[in-house]
């Protein structure tokens, strides 16, 4: 049990967060309208230039070749700095790794440095008007043609998928197939013919949401990943990353108590509220904690099935709880549009994107427990 | 960077649960429900080390660090060992007293207290003699009424309330084995009651209470060997997490097994029970999370 960071992984840390300190843009619009999306481009294309995008990947692919926990601590610094949300992340966090572990050298030379770059922004496309937690219920279908594939059928509720370059997803490739049979998994520009992204506002009121039509659109046997017929699998490991570690780092909830502690300072705060900001506090601290240890065993060889679920649970429902508590502090004034507000409101999408937390919990107690499916 | 008990904790761990599948089974605590002082199983802990751990191996312990505390108390809360464990792993490291099993402390936070009837020294009594008896929920609590004033914070009652976080999420641990192949085999409407989502849903969330509790006990443990500052936050971090994760697992785990858990027959009320009252020893969850507050705001 060793907490302490080696003299290289402090080195980091400290040229991360004076390199932030100057860099980080503050009050940047939601990048999830286009106006704003435009202007976390520019961010996210600085990042790239100085070569703090990807941190975690190597260097030729334009990262640092930083450890694990390198990059936990390029996250709290970023966050601390009060860095905006990645509008590269379903690319860099969630496309990234599962190139890694499934594509073809080319695929990763040519798509990899794009995507840290910002110049491919990336979108997902599971969800189907007829399959959200079901995923394995879906029907959109591509069809074998010389050279390709032609894709047909209807993604939704893809988060930005209005302002992105191109589309990872699974398509039913074998027509006689059933659930998680016959899928394959694909990349796909949305510039190409056949393919109509419509935007569409969230909860929050951003342009956030999009669906895309898919209508005899051609792809080149290239934008498969993984292989024909094995999607289900290369997909379980994109959620993967989506429930567990990589998209949500402990730094960005450690940040967001910090700023609750200071809203919390500034007023007169009864014995409950000081119980919950020692609560929120502990939480984000316990979610940190875990991490250290999730990362521990995993090296160690000793992940657990299910585990990344427990993350996503607690990150979830965390996130929600920090921002009720904020907006009980703000009182009357919650109600007006802003950070908090608007986090929120975003925090509420949080049990439910990246899988529903009611699968979730299915996973934990199936994989975890052991529990029978039936 | 390392998160997780070095080997030397968990051969302790290992060690003490093969020791303890025979030496404290049900049975055992039901004797102590019924009075029994449980001389055999405290002389077995003496003599497999457990109970010095902590005193220096020149003094005849085991010479051991927190990490190894927290492992052996959390395997300790899993068996649900009766008696002052956690109070004499914690103090016996301040006194000049053997760590055979022949000492049992208990410590005076307040009266009545916990296991005074059972024990042979009590920290904070003016008379060693104990005296009126309370009546328990959990009856191998053995409490009991002593003169004196309450023993003050010390780097014992740090680990003592860390033990019992530890202690709790073994607690935990047992009442959740003891639902899920509950779970597995109970059948109502023709099929095992742990496929349904109204079994399996809590019981989830009840896990990620316990599974985030357990980490802030490992680093509060750290923070007393490099007697970090802020030692004394971590310890209550792990107190109120594990208070709270615990008895929502017992919570859960009750309604689980339906009437089933609902007697004194079945082993569930043993672990369920002692849960109840240690989530209150060494300060509530509520009292921990105010001293978080005082440092926080």
């Amino acid at each position: 049990m060793d907490l302490r960071e080696t003299e290289a992984e402090h080195a980091f840390r400290l040229e991360a967060r004076g390199w932030l300190e100057h860099n980080v843009p503050h009050g940047l619009p939601s990048g999830d309208t286009l106006e704003g999306f435009a202007l976390h481009l520019e961010w996210e294309r600085k990042l790239f230039d100085a070569r703090w995008a990807v941190v975690g990947w190597p260097e030729e692919y334009g990262g640092r070749g930083a450890s694990v926990w390198e990059w936990i601590a390029f996250e709290e610094e970023y966050y601390r700095a009060g860095g905006p949300q990645r509008v590269t992340q379903n690319g860099i966090f969630l496309l990234a790794p599962t190139l890694f572990e499934f594509g073809s050298k080319e695929q990763q030379d040519t798509l990899l440095p794009r995507m840290a770059g910002a110049q491919d922004l990336w979108c997902q496309g599971w969800s189907e008007p007829g399959s959200g937690s079901d995923l394995a219920s879906l029907k959109s279908r591509a069809d074998k043609v010389d050279g390709g594939w032609k894709l047909n059928g209807q993604k939704t509720w893809t988060t930005r998928g209005a302002f992105c370059t191109h589309l990872f997803g699974l398509f039913r490739s074998d027509p006689s197939s059933e659930r998680h049979h016959g899928l394959t998994y694909f990349l796909v520009p949305l510039d190409a013919p056949g393919v109509t992204v419509r935007g569409f506002a969230r909860l929050d009121g951003d342009e956030g949401f999009a669906e895309v039509f898919f209508d005899d659109a051609f792809v080149p046997d290239a934008a498969v990943l993984g292989g024909v017929g094995k999607g289900w699998s290369v997909a379980m490991a994109t959620t993967g990353s989506e429930r567990g570690l990589t998209l949500r780092s402990p730094g960005r909830y450690t940040a967001t108590v910090a700023r609750l502690l200071d809203l919390a300072r500034e007023r007169d705060l009864d014995d409950r509220q000081r119980e919950d900001l020692a609560q929120a506090w502990m939480d984000a601290e316990a979610y940190r904690l875990f991490t250290l240890q999730q990362v521990t065993n995993e090296r160690a060889g000793r992940g657990r099935p299910g585990e990344s679920s427990l993350n996503k649970l607690f990150w979830s429902e965390l996130d929600i709880r920090l921002h009720e508590l904020a907006l009980d502090l703000l009182g009357p004034e919650a109600e007006l549009e802003g950070p908090w507000s608007k986090g929120f409101q975003f925090s509420l999408s949080g049990p439910i994107y990246a899988g529903t937390n009611e699968v979730q919990r299915n996973i934990v107690s199936e994989r975890l427990l052991g529990l029978p499916r039936k | 960077m390392y998160f997780g008990l070095p080997d030397d904790a968990l051969a302790l761990r290992e060690g003490l649960r093969e020791v303890l599948a025979t030496a404290c089974t049900p049975a055992v605590i039901r004797a102590a429900w019924d009075g029994d002082p449980c001389d055999a199983l405290w002389k077995t802990l003496g003599e497999f080390g457990v109970l010095g751990l902590l005193v220096p191996e020149e003094r005849g312990g085991l010479g051991l660090d927190e990490l190894s505390f927290v492992a052996a108390m959390e395997e300790s809360g899993w068996h649900g060992v009766p008696g002052p464990l956690v109070e004499t792993v914690a103090y016996l490291p301040t006194l000049e007293l053997p760590a055979d099993g022949s000492a049992r402390i208990a410590v005076h936070r307040s009266n009545p207290v916990p296991h005074a009837a059972v024990a042979t020294h009590v920290i904070g009594a003016t008379a060693q003699q104990p005296g009126l008896r309370a009546e328990t929920v959990d009856r191998s609590r053995h409490a009991a009424h002593v003169p004196g004033e309450p023993a003050p914070d010390s780097p014992a009652s740090l680990l003592a309330t860390l033990g019992t976080a530890a202690f709790l999420l073994g607690l935990a641990r047992r009442q959740l084995d003891l639902t899920v192949s509950y779970v597995k085999d109970r059948k109502q409407f023709g099929v095992p009651i742990g496929t349904f989502q109204a079994i399996k849903h809590p019981l989830a969330d009840a896990v990620v209470g316990t599974e985030f509790a357990w980490p802030a006990v490992l680093r509060a443990a750290r923070s007393l060997i490099d007697a970090d500052p802020l030692a004394t936050v971590h310890v209550s971090m792990a107190k109120a997490l594990a208070s709270d994760a615990a008895y929502r697992m017992s919570r859960v785990c009750l309604q689980a097994h339906g009437a089933m858990g609902y007697t004194v027959e079945y082993d569930l009320h043993l672990f369920a029970k002692r849960t109840w009252a240690m989530a209150k020893d060494w300060g509530t969850a509520s009292e921990h999370r105010k001293t978080i507050a005082r440092e926080l705001l």
